[in-house]
């Protein structure tokens, strides 16, 4: 059982033999785990000091010369402190920059708000041109990885920094705008993205002593999302319960009602953060108070829908 | 290739250069003046005297390289583009029209021979930063040129990439200040002052040289000696007039972002079709 951002760390490592690229990072590499790479390509990572602006227009920099660069720093830096080098530095000029963000959501735990980058997905789904993708365990990270360094263009990864339940034990090849189904079921549909995924996948559980049958996708191709999986099984459960360490402004959820309602109206509920900041605490204590567990998928999806009758 | 033009040459571009600004402004109806104007000598020297480029394959990857900082004096850029041969001169006129390849600031993705789009102030130097790393890196004889302004100075980010090549020991690199003294708001040093420039920037442990902007001989020879230098990049405080070459327009901070009227553009063109005679 891994964190993504070491399963991340762990890819870069490893791609760095196949794979031209040049890492960057903001005085981060031992937390967002680029240090594996940094360690083993000394000559092909720069750190840039805590300024992540500049990281950010150094990265398009360099991959203007043509070649990728994955750019480094916890989510609160890249999406929130560097969200015009972002926009104006990367994805306008379409850069062949990478941003693996790491330390995404509450659950990074101690820290506290100020570190707890709850809108990442909200702000990097709205820049044209961005894929935005969010893995939920080491085998995904790591295909997750290489689709984003094989894809040309803009790319931004989010990672957790808690250790997270194994979802795959293979995972094959990650395809950019393909979510994937991790459970089946006919009565209800959970959507679920990053630490979120494991999660879900024991609400259904918790489900079925209910007699409730709970499909789970892992949606981790946040943009593009892959909306002819997830309008098949909104039309086939009737019922769509998203989860997200994430704001419930502008995230997974606001992505896939943004889909359903325009192609298949459907009775939906929304687990994540409920429009409010973050604060220290253990990751599970932060879990139960903000309901980021599987006992309130469970709950939340018991009542959904009710609203609509 | 570098062209390496004889200095009249260089005088006639930047010439050349300001009559486009003026013609592709007065069509566009909007735009900066006065910013455009007061690099010209900076532009013409760059494109016809030291950079190394090659206008039928604009992504020669041995080119140098080249960033305008200051995005909204896309004017000037476009103007010494087009006299460099990167895309016809009456394309000009379609600045900031729709579908045009002259956005209002450069695109990259849109017109050949940008290096990297610009228009959010203090970034464009960044991106200058990483160009040169990779040719260091790579052992790539390219060198990468920057213009920035001297408003531009107060974005942090760019003492950001001051750092950041002074540290990475970027002598491959060369900013190029066009020091006009002037910003929307009024005066600089009354705005918000960045004075005084070069200590700052030998503090952030640069090589800095100055030059009258409007002496192309002296940008020249700036640039011959940046090129001279071993370890440091290099910044050139280029001395500017802010609208130099308009009279009306010299010195007066309304004219960094204002519409040129029919009459205002006659008197203009005849201001630099008369400076040819000399």
């Amino acid at each position: 059982m891994l964190s993504t951002r070491e399963a991340y760390g762990m890819a870069l490592a490893e791609l760095g033999e196949t794979h031209d690229f040049y890492v960057l990072d903001a005085d981060l590499s031992k937390a967002t785990q680029t240090v594996q790479f940094a360690k083993k390509y000394p000559e092909r990572f720069f750190d840039m000091g805590i300024a992540e602006a500049n990281m950010m227009g150094v990265a398009a920099g360099i991959s203007t010369c043509g070649v990728p660069v994955v750019a480094s720093t916890f989510a609160a830096f890249a999406a929130g402190r560097a969200y015009d080098q972002i926009r104006n530095g990367i994805a306008y000029p379409n850069c062949n920059v990478k941003i693996g963000a790491t330390h995404g959501g509450v659950l990074i735990g101690a820290d506290g708000g100020s570190h707890q980058c709850i809108e990442d997905l909200a702000l990097m789904r709205a820049i044209p041109r961005m894929v935005v993708l969010c893995p939920c365990d080491e085998a995904e990270t790591k295909a997750c990885v290489k689709a984003a360094l094989e894809y040309q263009g803009p790319v931004y990864m989010r990672f957790g920094r808690s250790a997270t339940p194994e979802v795959f034990e293979e995972y094959g090849e990650f395809i950019i705008g393909r979510g994937r189904l991790v459970r089946d079921g006919e009565d209800l549909t959970i959507v679920a993205v990053g630490d979120m995924v494991s999660r879900s996948l024991e609400a259904a559980k918790l489900l079925e002593t209910s007699g409730i049958q709970a499909a789970v996708i892992d949606m981790a191709s946040v943009k593009p999302l892959d909306e002819e999986l997830l309008v098949t099984y909104a039309r086939k459960t009737g019922c769509v319960v998203t989860a997200e360490d994430h704001n419930v402004m502008g995230g997974l959820g606001s992505a896939v009602s943004e889909v359903l309602s325009r192609r298949c109206p459907t009775p939906m509920a929304m687990v994540g953060i409920q429009d409010q900041f973050g604060q220290s605490g253990s990751p599970e204590d932060l879990a139960n108070y903000y309901g980021l567990t599987a006992e309130n998928i469970y709950k939340t999806a018991l009542t959904c829908g009710k609203g609509c009758e | 290739m570098k062209l390496q033009a004889e200095d009249k040459t260089l005088k006639e571009k930047a010439r050349q250069i300001r009559i486009d600004i003026i013609e592709s402004l007065h069509r566009a109806g909007s735009g900066h003046p006065g910013g455009s104007l007061s690099a010209a000598e900076i532009l013409s020297v760059l494109y016809f005297y030291e950079m190394n480029l090659n206008p039928e394959n604009p992504q020669w990857e041995e080119r140098d390289r080249f960033v305008l900082s200051k995005g909204h004096g896309a004017p000037v850029y476009y103007g010494a583009l087009a006299e460099r041969g990167y895309f016809p001169r009456e394309e000009l006129n379609t600045l900031r029209q729709l579908k045009s390849r002259l956005q209002g600031h450069p695109d990259r993705n849109k017109l050949p021979g940008v290096d990297m789009s610009t228009g959010s102030l203090g970034q464009g130097i960044s991106a200058a930063v990483g160009m040169a790393c990779y040719a260091k890196k790579r052992g790539k004889a390219f060198r990468v040129y920057c213009v920035v302004g001297d408003g531009e100075m107060q974005e942090g980010q760019l003492w950001e990439a001051m750092m950041a090549a002074a540290h990475y020991r970027l002598d491959n690199l060369t900013v190029l200040l066009d020091n006009n003294n002037l910003q929307i708001d009024g005066p600089v040093d009354q705005v918000m002052s960045v004075y005084p420039v070069a200590p700052k920037a030998e503090a952030f442990g640069w090589q800095v040289l100055e030059a009258d902007g409007h002496d192309t001989q002296e940008i020249c020879q700036a640039l011959e000696e940046a090129r001279r230098e071993g370890k440091r990049p290099t910044f050139i405080i280029c001395r500017t007039i802010k609208g130099k070459g308009v009279s009306y327009m010299e010195n007066q901070a309304a004219w960094h972002g204002a519409a040129i009227s029919d009459q205002q553009y006659e008197q203009a063109m005849a201001e630099l079709r008369g400076q040819g005679g000399r």
